[in-house]
């Protein structure tokens, strides 16, 4: 009886947390797209000062369509975070490399290392770990 | 190719600014009730986002000269203290499969950043 009654609550966390490590990887894979867009813009800060850097957020259409993404990447990001613990969440956004080198292969049909292979593999393997027993 | 000292401060720096950045959104998170265009008015959430904000544009004058296998072992800065600010201002629990995914995440992201140098 007792036993029920503890363990209850911990079924719910866990459901919540894995629904909020879903949320981050929809949200790292949305993080990802702003990246590529934003190295199609960061063609135009080769000799760039750190001011106007930060000025081609603004004045770069594919760097403001980047952070734009950001915008919906923060937002996604804070409701997972309200449900799940930070030292879970914050780890997870690393999947953003894997989607990257993913989409580095079909976008700009950059070659797959076996290198780059291994890192993907041992990033996907920790978020799994993560993933499943955060808690314990 | 050698990495510029200034480079490896760059992303050393925007890996703190953003562990402090997920801290705040954290904060913010906790305290969001009621309609979604909460989100505006939350000035923890907005300090976070600016704080992100700082650490990619950091993230982009760090990587944009320097040894990527150099620069990307050094954003694990910011998963410790995210680790840190966790125990310390959240308390939470610091278990052994947190270290272990975050310590194959790192170990992911040192494979990229050689595998992305070559």
């Amino acid at each position: 009886m007792s036993s029920a009654i503890v363990s209850q609550p911990h079924a719910v966390d866990a459901n919540k947390r894995k629904r909020s490590v879903m949320i981050v990887v929809a949200c790292t894979f949305i993080g990802a797209l702003a990246q590529v867009l934003i190295k199609f813009g960061a063609v135009h800060l080769e000799h760039a000062n750190f001011l106007s850097t930060a000025l081609s957020i603004f004045t770069v259409p594919s760097l403001f369509a980047g952070y734009c993404l950001y915008g919906v990447f923060a937002v996604l990001l804070v409701y997972a975070l309200r449900d799940a613990e930070l030292s879970i969440i914050y780890p997870v956004i690393a999947l953003t490399y894997v989607w990257v080198s993913i989409l580095s292969v079909v976008v700009f049909h950059e070659t797959m290392s076996p290198l780059k292979t291994i890192g993907v593999g041992i990033i996907v393997a920790g978020v799994a770990v993560l993933g499943r027993g955060g808690t314990r | 190719m050698t990495t510029p000292v200034s480079s490896m401060a760059f992303v050393l720096g925007g890996s703190v600014i953003g562990s402090v950045g997920a801290a705040f959104l954290k904060s913010g998170a906790l305290v969001l009730h009621g309609h979604w265009s909460r989100i505006l008015v939350n000035w923890r959430l907005g300090i976070g986002i600016g704080a992100y904000l700082l650490s990619s544009v950091f993230f982009l004058k760090g990587v944009s000269n320097g040894e990527l296998s150099v620069l990307y072992p050094m954003v694990s800065l910011g998963y410790i203290c995210t680790l840190a600010w966790s125990r310390i201002f959240f308390n939470e629990a610091l278990t052994f499969s947190k270290c272990a995914g975050v310590g194959l995440i790192l170990i992911g992201i040192i494979f990229l950043g050689i595998g992305n140098s070559g």
